[in-house]
């Protein structure tokens, strides 16, 4: 090869790690963006929203999406927009409490099982599959039901069925550093077992944890609406994605009743996915060689 | 080389980059050799040396972000550098073949031994389905696996690993290749098992005629098989030469630097117990270096060095990238140390840590619901002395026990039965309250230094821990100031506080484990296999690292190896270990002076020596089979089944470890008839 190739060679190695890092990050901070936007907009719904998202008025009924209404109108002749942006603060905040309580409640749950073995983790786990083998939606929609609607109750319902695949993951993740020898080097100096899993164990099994709560906010979001859908969730008129999707299902020629929660729903799991997907290509230490 | 016969391998100026994001790095400069039909070629390095890139770049087998910038690698007149996917495919496995160190992963563990055998030879279109079962099972025989026709239908978990590599070396020979290329083959496996591994390689070459290229950073393993080696070094070659003459008289002084830095077994150690190791480590290949590479770590260097030398004729067949050796002048031999012998610190009077009777079972889980309950004899009834100031050394193979050992006595595990007395008090029964004060006094050096350093404290929190949490330290100040001093004992700068483990290499690393054992001034260390992760020369140093913080601070050492000669290098006593039991115990002098034991005996000649001439002149004996399963040992003596002098009564009555000679015990029925 001649130097003034290799040199070529050379520079469009050096040209591709610019794109390599697009590749590997681009969606993840696409993903990031959407979400980021979605939580501006929770935050200040009331600053952006250019109607009370309760303000029916019937003689408006059905409007398609103009210039005073830009998602249109809907049934009662609230405006989509206005509510959409409302809906935004109860999906967010439905799948961020469910995850972040859920995934807490599995830690302490999957961790204390696995440091502890034995019979107190055959006890735990046992538990853990009992509610893992109902299917998920179906088992939340009974609890759910039997406690009443409403927000609180729907998100208790769905932290009864969200922790166990957490308990799962972090035992699992628990187990694998528990026989690393860094572990035994800590039994060795006599720490007691709360400092060894808690300072030693859970800082260096939670990475893999970040990227489920990540990726699972988008789950729940979907199955928080799955549930208003379905008539759980919300208490009427309060707005909720899910509850609106249900509302407009009938009304296939105002399309726009329907579609824009829809498409509100797939932009936020999908920023979530893009989001999770990237922390762990960031995580893993094989596509992160210095 | 002048020979007739055109050569088979004719690798010129290869040069191999990995793209990273710190930006390339050249794994591979200018590398050039030959290799002739049925020749056998070593290629010795440490890790990071290039060794096992050249050997990838050879058949392509490089990852993605590596590629063969430079150079050509002829083999039979095609060139394999530039041959296309399709073409390269064909020869991989066919007239070049590959075995890597680790044979678990690198057999399909979903698929039978047969359809991976036959696999091969059925992609290379020279043989029908039976007829290819029917060859690999020829293959496997005449790798030396019993009952070929009942194993090929096994799975490759239901192998060992000596036996996984005669799998991986039969597919290897499926297609009868004229080029066996071999990554560190024995690097896994215990010493015996590595001797007949190597046995069987070296009768293959004969037999088929193959030529073997065997890549190892261990120099005894390839002064056993090779008749030409290239020492690698920084990505370089900088000396090739017949293995017989290389090893008599390196002519480069990395050679000579490797040679002196393993403690061998022909040769009594030196009274202070200290070996030659040379400072600092392998520079950063990401940086271009001027110069000669080894220059900075260099006992010879002279002026001229800073201008890089080639790699030139020294002597008769034999090349080297050295100034210094250029007129012909020979590497002396390493001054023997003014012998101020370690002043023996071994105290009379009762041990400090007694064990008597110790055993260890793990539970196995049931296979069926009704089946008889199985376990483990990881340990079984065991008595150990260690005497306060010196160094015990515990050898055996994997399964022997040695690390249940290590962690019975650091109470990691909870011993079956037995006792284990250390001052007053017995480590076997102990709850945590009693425990928490000894832990101080018994600190632990671990194998892996990988593994061993949580890797989200820095090594300022790492060291600083075990000081509050003791109370040995009062305040922040004091905790920094601690740590420091710390540091300075290992070796390493007082700035290494401040970052993270992955920054280290692996012998830092170890050194990092070794302060952090220390933190808490303990009277007894156990180390656990301290060095099998690290390379020669990081080796030599952390030995003589920890021999030096004997001296210093009284410590006394429970040094766990399954390297012969690094045991007796640094022990006083030695306790040989098969199968949970203890076969032979005696001073080191005495344990090769006269090993009484037939299990020591083997072991022993089974350590590769690098020295060409004396492992031609030496005797070897060597054990058949492998070591049997400790959940079912053998009835009486357990080295029966592999012992070659046993006898009917053997089978019947375990034999006690009788005191044969003064402080020389042997647990055998014919001592020293061996």
């Amino acid at each position: 090869m001649t130097a003034a190739a290799d040199d070529a060679a050379a520079t469009a190695w050096q040209a591709g790690r610019h794109g390599r890092w697009r590749r590997r990050y681009g969606l993840a901070a696409f993903g990031a963006a959407i979400v980021a936007l979605w939580l501006v907009v929770a935050l200040a719904a009331p600053l952006i929203a250019p109607y009370r998202f309760d303000g029916a008025d019937v003689t408006i009924r059905l409007m398609p999406p103009s210039a005073e209404h830009w998602l249109g109108t809907d049934a009662l002749g609230r405006d989509v927009l206005s509510r959409l942006i409302w809906g935004s603060r109860i999906s967010l905040f439905a799948g961020i409490v469910v995850v972040a309580i859920g995934a807490g409640l599995g830690v302490v749950v999957g961790g204390i099982a696995a440091y502890a073995g034995g019979k107190a983790e055959e006890l735990m786990m046992r538990v853990t599959d009992l509610v893992l083998c109902f299917p998920p939606i179906i088992l939340a929609m009974a609890i759910a039901a039997a406690l009443g609607i409403g927000v609180r109750n729907t998100i208790l319902a769905m932290l009864i069925v969200w922790w166990p695949k957490f308990a799962r993951l972090a035992r699992s993740l628990v187990l694998v550093q528990r026989s690393q020898e860094y572990v035994e080097a800590a039994v060795v100096m006599g720490y007691g077992p709360g400092r060894i899993l808690f300072r030693h164990i859970v800082p260096n099994a939670i990475g893999p944890l970040v990227v489920l709560v990540t990726l699972d906010v988008g789950q729940a979001i979907i199955t928080f609406a799955g549930l208003s859908f379905l008539g759980l969730g919300v208490i009427p008129p309060m707005p909720e994605w899910g509850a609106m999707v249900s509302e407009g299902r009938e009304l296939v020629d105002q399309w726009w009743v329907a579609t824009f929660p829809g498409l509100a729903i797939l932009s936020v799991v999908v920023g979530f996915n893009f989001l999770g997907d990237g922390i762990r290509d960031w995580l893993d230490p094989k596509s992160r060689r210095r | 080389m002048t020979d007739a016969a055109p050569p088979l391998l004719q690798v010129r100026n290869l040069r191999t980059e990995f793209q990273t994001d710190a930006g390339p790095i050249r794994a591979v400069e200018g590398v050039s050799f030959d290799m002739r039909p049925g020749e056998t070629v070593g290629i010795v390095g440490e890790s990071g040396s290039g060794k096992s890139v050249t050997a990838l770049s050879i058949l392509r087998l490089l990852a993605d972000n590596a590629r063969i910038a430079e150079g050509s690698i002829s083999f039979r007149g095609q060139d394999l550098a530039t041959l296309s996917e399709e073409e390269i495919r064909r020869l991989r496995g066919g007239e070049i073949s590959m075995i890597f160190q680790d044979p678990l992963t690198s057999l399909n563990p979903v698929l039978r031994i047969s359809r991976q055998l036959v696999e091969g030879m059925l992609a290379h279109g020279r043989l029908n389905q039976v007829e290819a079962l029917k060859h690999g099972i020829d293959l496997l025989a005449r790798m030396g696996i019993n009952a070929p026709e009942r194993a090929v239908n096994g799975y490759p978990h239901e192998f060992s690993g000596g036996m996984r590599q005669r799998v991986m070396l039969a597919m290897g020979f499926a297609n009868n290749p004229s080029l066996l290329i071999a990554d560190e083959p024995t690097t896994a496996l215990d010493v015996t098992i590595q001797a007949q591994i190597l046995d069987l390689l070296k009768a293959l070459n004969r037999e088929f005629g193959t030529a073997v290229l065997l890549i190892s950073h261990d120099l005894g393993v390839i002064a056993s098989v090779c008749e030409r080696v290239l020492v690698m070094y920084a990505g370089e070659v900088v000396e090739e030469g017949p293995t017989e003459d290389l090893l008599a008289d390196p002519r480069h002084p990395y050679t000579w630097a490797l040679l002196n830095a393993v403690p061998r077994l022909d040769r009594e150690p030196p009274a202070d117990k200290r070996l030659t190791a040379i400072e600092g480590v392998p520079p950063d290949s990401s940086k271009p270096m001027a110069g000669c590479r080894f220059r900075v770590r260099c006992p010879f260097a002279i002026e001229r060095c800073t201008e890089h030398p080639d790699l030139l004729p020294v002597a008769e067949g034999r090349r080297a990238r050295c100034w210094v050796t250029q007129g012909g002048e020979r590497l002396l031999k390493p001054a023997a140390a003014a012998a101020t012998a370690a002043a023996s610190l071994t105290e009379a009077g009762r041990p400090m840590l007694e064990l008597r009777g110790v055993v260890k079972h793990y539970p196995l889980r049931r296979d069926a619901l009704f089946s008889t309950k199985k376990v483990v004899r990881a340990v079984d009834g065991i008595d150990l002395d260690i005497r306060r100031g010196e160094t015990v050394g515990l050898v055996g193979e994997s399964g022997s026990g040695k690390s249940t050992i290590a962690r019975l006595i650091t109470r990691i595990q909870k011993p079956t039965s037995g006792s284990i007395r250390f001052g007053e008090v017995d480590l076997a029964t102990a709850d945590r309250r009693v425990l928490r004060p000894l832990r101080r006094r018994i600190q632990m050096i671990f194998q892996d230094p990988y593994a061993s350093l949580n890797p989200r404290m820095t090594v300022g929190q790492i060291l600083a821990e075990p000081l509050r949490f003791h109370r040995l330290v009062r305040g922040e100040a004091q905790a920094r100031v601690r740590v420091g001093e710390l540091l300075d004992m290992v070796g390493l700068p007082v700035g290494s506080a401040e970052r993270y483990p992955h920054e280290f290499s692996g012998g830092q690393r170890q050194r990092i484990g070794t302060a952090r054992a220390l933190a808490v001034e303990p009277e007894l260390i156990i180390a656990d296999e301290p060095i099998s992760a690290l390379d020669v020369n990081i080796r030599a140093q952390i030995i003589n690292l920890f021999v030096g913080l004997q001296q210093r601070l009284g410590l006394t050492f429970l040094f766990i190896a399954h390297d012969l000669a690094v045991v007796r290098q640094v022990s006083d006593h030695i306790v040989v270990l098969y199968l949970g039991k203890v076969m032979e115990v005696a001073a080191a002098r005495d344990l090769f002076a006269e090993p009484l034991h037939p299990y020591t005996r083997s072991l022993i000649s089974a350590a590769p020596i690098p020295d060409a001439a004396v492992e031609r002149r030496r005797e070897h004996i060597r054990l058949t089979g492998e070591p049997p399963s400790p959940v079912n040992p053998p009835s009486g003596c357990r080295f029966r089944t592999r012992c070659p002098i046993a006898q009917g009564i053997c089978a019947e009555v375990e034999p006690p470890l009788a005191e044969l000679r003064t402080g020389h015990r042997a647990a055998c029925h014919f001592p020293g008839q061996m």
